[in-house]
C-alpha cells in the first residue's frame, strides 16, 4: 500500500513537471537579474551567469557564459536552458534562442521603480511570484524609509560622478536626471545638479561643474576603479575648481561598491549609504 | 624672393589675424554667461570667483589646447602630404596616433595608476605609445642607407596602423564594459583638459619639432616634385626626409597626448590652405599651423555650445563641419 502511494506520488510529480511551464534551468546574462533571482530565493534555478557576475558569492561558482557584448551562444545552447535573461540590445543572441526554441526574458536598465517591477515579473515567470512580491515590497518599504528619514532636511545640490580619469578632471561622467542613479540620489535626499538633463549619463565638462556649483560631489568606485593606490592624491585634482562649494567645503566623497552600479536588490544599501553621506547626522540609518 | 616674402607677410598676417580673433572671442563664448568685469576683479579671491574660474580653468586651457592640437595636426598633415607626395596623407598615415591610441587604451583598460607632474596616466601612456610608434617608423626609414621610398613608407604606415588598431581592438575587447565606453570616447577626441599641465607638457616637443620644421620648406617644395629632382637641385633628400618624418610625428604625438585623436583636421586644413595660398611650403606650413589652430578653436566652440549644456566630442564636429566645407571648396574650384 505504502509502495503504491509512493509510486503514485512520484507519477504525480513527474506529470506535474511535464505540464509545468515554469523554467527550472535559467541562464542570466545580467548581474542585476542574477542578484534579484538569488534574493528571492530562486538561486537554485540558475545554471549559468554572465562573466561580470560577482554577487552573491554563490553566483561566482556558476559557469560563466559571456556577457553583454560577447555572449557565448553555443555554450548557452549546450546547457539546454529553458529561460535565458538577456539584455534588450542582444538581438543576435535572441535570434539564436528563437531558432533553438528557447524562451528568453528581455531586460533593460531603466529607472528605480523598474527594478521592483522587474523583480516581480521575473518572479512570476520562474514560479516565485510570492517571494518576489515580498522582496519587492520590502525594498519599496525600505526605500520609503530612507525617503522619510531625509524628508524635510536641506537637500544639498549633488553631483554623482561614476567615471573620471585618475588624477585629472578629464572624462568626468555624472548621473543625469533620469535613471536609477538619479532616483537613488533623489531618494537619499540630494538634488541632482544635472537634473534638467533627462539622460542616464552626462559628460560633465569643467565649465558645467563650475556653473552647476554642487554642494557635494560623490564619486562612485566599483569593479576595477575601486582599487586605487593613492586616493588622496587622486582627489586633489578637484582643487583646481576652488570656487565650487563642494571643493571649498571639502565635501567630496568616495563611495566604493558594486551596489551603486548594479540596479538590483542592493540598491537599498546603496540608498542608505548615499543618505548617510548627504545627511550625516545619523538620522538615515 | 621679395615676392614670396610679401606673400608670406600677407598670409601670416591674414591667418594670424583670424587665429587672434578666435583666441580673443572663444573664451568669451560658452554655455554660461560670465562677466568680464568679475573675471578680472582682483578684489575677489580667485578661489571664490566662479567667473574667473570658468574663464581661466574651464575655457582658457581648453582653447589653448584646441589651438595647439589643431595647429600641430594641420602642420603634420601638410608635412606628410608633401613628404609622401600623397594628398590623402594625414598625421596618422604613419601610425603615430594609432600608437598613441594603443597607449591610451592600455592605460584606461588596465587602470594604470600613476601620474607625473599632474599628467594623467592616459596622457603619459599615449605619449609613450606615439614615441614608440615614431621609433619604429624611424628605424624603418633608416633601415637602408638610401632611405625608404615613399611607397614603402606608405605601406609601412598602413601596416603599422592596422597592427596598432588590431592590438587596440584586442585590448578593448578584453576590458570591462564601462572601460570599453571610456576607450571609445577617448578615440573621439576631447579638449576639456581642465588645467594647463597637459599643454605645458606637450609644448617642448612641439617647440623642438618647429625648429626642425623651419629648415624644411624649401626641401619639401622640391621633394614634393620627386626625390631625384630634389637631389639634383642639391637637397640632402635623406636628411630632409628624416627631419620631416620626426618633426611631423613629434607634433602628432604631442597633440594626441593632449586631446586624443581629432579626426580630419590634419587632412583638410592643409588642402584648404593650399587652395588659398598655393603650394609653396614657405607659406603652406605656417599658414596650415595658424589655420589649423583657428579651425579647431571654432569646431570646439561649436562642440561645446551647439547642444548646450550637452557637449559633442570635438572629433565629430571637425568631420561634420570640415567634410562638407571641403567638398564645397573642391567643387567650387573645379
Amino acid at each position: 500500500m505504502k509502495r503504491l502511494l509512493l509510486i503514485l506520488a512520484a507519477a504525480c510529480i513527474a506529470l506535474g513537471a511535464a505540464a509545468d511551464p515554469v523554467p527550472r534551468r535559467v541562464v542570466s546574462l545580467i548581474p542585476a537579474a542574477t542578484e534579484m533571482i538569488f534574493a528571492m530565493g530562486a538561486g537554485s534555478r540558475l545554471i549559468a551567469v554572465s562573466s561580470y557576475d560577482k554577487f552573491p558569492p554563490e553566483a561566482t561558482k556558476l559557469p560563466k557564459v559571456g556577457a553583454l557584448l560577447d555572449p557565448d551562444t553555443e555554450r548557452i545552447l549546450s546547457m539546454r536552458p529553458d529561460l535565458v535573461i538577456v539584455y534588450g540590445t542582444q538581438t543576435e543572441l535572441r535570434r539564436g534562442l528563437d531558432r533553438a526554441g528557447i524562451a528568453y526574458y528581455t531586460y533593460e536598465h531603466r529607472a528605480m521603480p523598474d527594478i521592483m517591477a522587474t523583480i516581480r515579473s521575473i518572479g512570476a515567470r520562474i514560479g516565485y511570484a510570492a517571494q518576489a512580491n515580498a522582496l519587492a515590497a520590502s525594498m519599496e518599504q525600505a526605500l520609503a524609509g530612507v525617503r522619510t528619514a531625509v524628508a524635510g532636511k536641506r537637500r544639498p545640490r549633488t553631483m554623482l560622478v561614476f567615471e573620471r580619469d585618475r588624477s585629472s578632471l578629464q572624462n568626468i561622467y555624472a548621473s543625469g536626471g533620469y535613471g536609477f542613479l538619479a532616483d537613488l540620489l533623489d531618494t537619499a535626499g540630494g538634488d541632482n545638479v544635472f537634473s534638467d538633463l533627462k539622460q542616464q549619463s552626462v559628460q560633465a565638462s569643467t565649465e558645467m561643474i563650475l556653473a552647476g556649483r554642487p554642494d557635494v560631489i560623490i564619486e562612485l568606485r566599483y569593479g576595477q576603479s575601486a582599487k586605487d593606490s593613492n586616493p588622496s592624491r587622486d582627489l586633489r585634482a578637484w582643487d583646481a575648481l576652488g570656487s565650487v562649494p563642494a571643493v571649498k567645503a571639502k565635501q567630496i566623497h568616495v563611495l566604493v561598491g558594486d551596489e551603486f552600479v548594479v540596479p538590483g536588490p542592493r540598491i537599498v544599501d546603496a540608498a542608505r549609504r548615499l543618505a548617510q553621506i548627504l545627511h550625516p547626522e545619523g538620522e538615515a540609518r | 624672393m621679395q615676392h614670396v616674402r610679401g606673400r608670406l607677410i600677407v598670409a601670416v598676417a591674414g591667418f594670424g589675424g583670424l587665429l587672434l580673433a578666435a583666441l580673443v572671442a572663444a573664451p568669451l563664448l560658452g554655455t554660461t554667461s560670465i562677466s568680464l568685469m568679475r573675471v578680472f576683479d582682483r578684489s575677489i579671491p580667485f578661489a571664490d570667483n566662479a567667473d574667473a574660474q570658468i574663464f581661466f580653468v574651464a575655457r582658457l586651457p581648453r582653447i589653448l589646447a584646441a589651438a595647439l592640437v589643431g595647429g600641430s595636426l594641420a602642420l603634420a598633415g601638410a608635412i606628410f602630404q608633401a613628404l609622401l607626395r600623397n594628398p590623402l596623407a594625414t598625421p596618422d598615415t604613419l601610425g603615430v596616433s594609432s600608437g598613441a591610441a594603443l597607449g591610451a587604451m592600455l592605460a584606461i583598460s588596465f587602470h594604470f595608476d600613476f601620474a607625473i607632474a599632474g599628467l594623467s596616466s592616459v596622457s603619459l601612456s599615449s605619449l609613450a605609445g606615439s614615441i614608440g610608434a615614431l621609433a619604429i617608423v624611424y628605424m624603418l626609414a633608416t633601415a637602408r642607407r638610401r632611405g625608404l621610398s615613399t611607397t614603402v613608407l606608405l605601406l609601412a604606415g598602413v601596416t603599422m596602423t592596422a597592427f596598432f588598431s588590431a592590438l587596440t581592438l584586442a585590448v578593448q575587447y578584453m576590458t570591462d564594459f564601462a572601460d570599453t565606453f571610456r576607450t571609445v570616447r577617448w578615440l573621439m577626441g576631447a579638449l576639456d583638459v581642465g588645467s594647463f599641465t597637459p599643454i605645458l607638457a606637450a609644448l617642448p616637443l612641439i617647440a623642438i619639432a618647429c625648429v626642425m620644421v623651419a629648415t624644411l620648406p624649401r626641401p619639401l617644395d622640391l621633394i614634393s616634385l620627386g626625390a631625384d629632382a630634389a637631389a639634383a637641385r642639391g637637397v640632402d633628400v635623406q636628411r630632409a626626409e628624416r627631419l620631416a618624418l620626426i618633426s611631423a610625428s613629434l607634433v602628432t604625438g604631442a597633440a594626441v597626448s593632449i586631446s586624443g585623436p581629432v579626426a580630419f583636421v590634419g587632412l583638410v586644413v592643409p588642402h584648404i590652405v593650399r587652395l588659398v595660398v598655393g603650394s609653396d611650403h614657405r607659406l603652406v606650413l605656417p599658414a596650415s599651423a595658424l589655420f589649423g589652430a583657428t579651425f579647431l578653436i571654432g569646431c570646439d566652440l561649436i562642440a561645446r555650445t551647439l547642444f548646450a549644456p550637452i557637449e559633442l566630442p570635438v572629433g565629430i564636429v571637425t568631420a561634420v563641419i570640415g567634410g562638407p566645407f571641403f567638398l564645397w571648396l573642391l567643387v567650387r574650384r573645379t
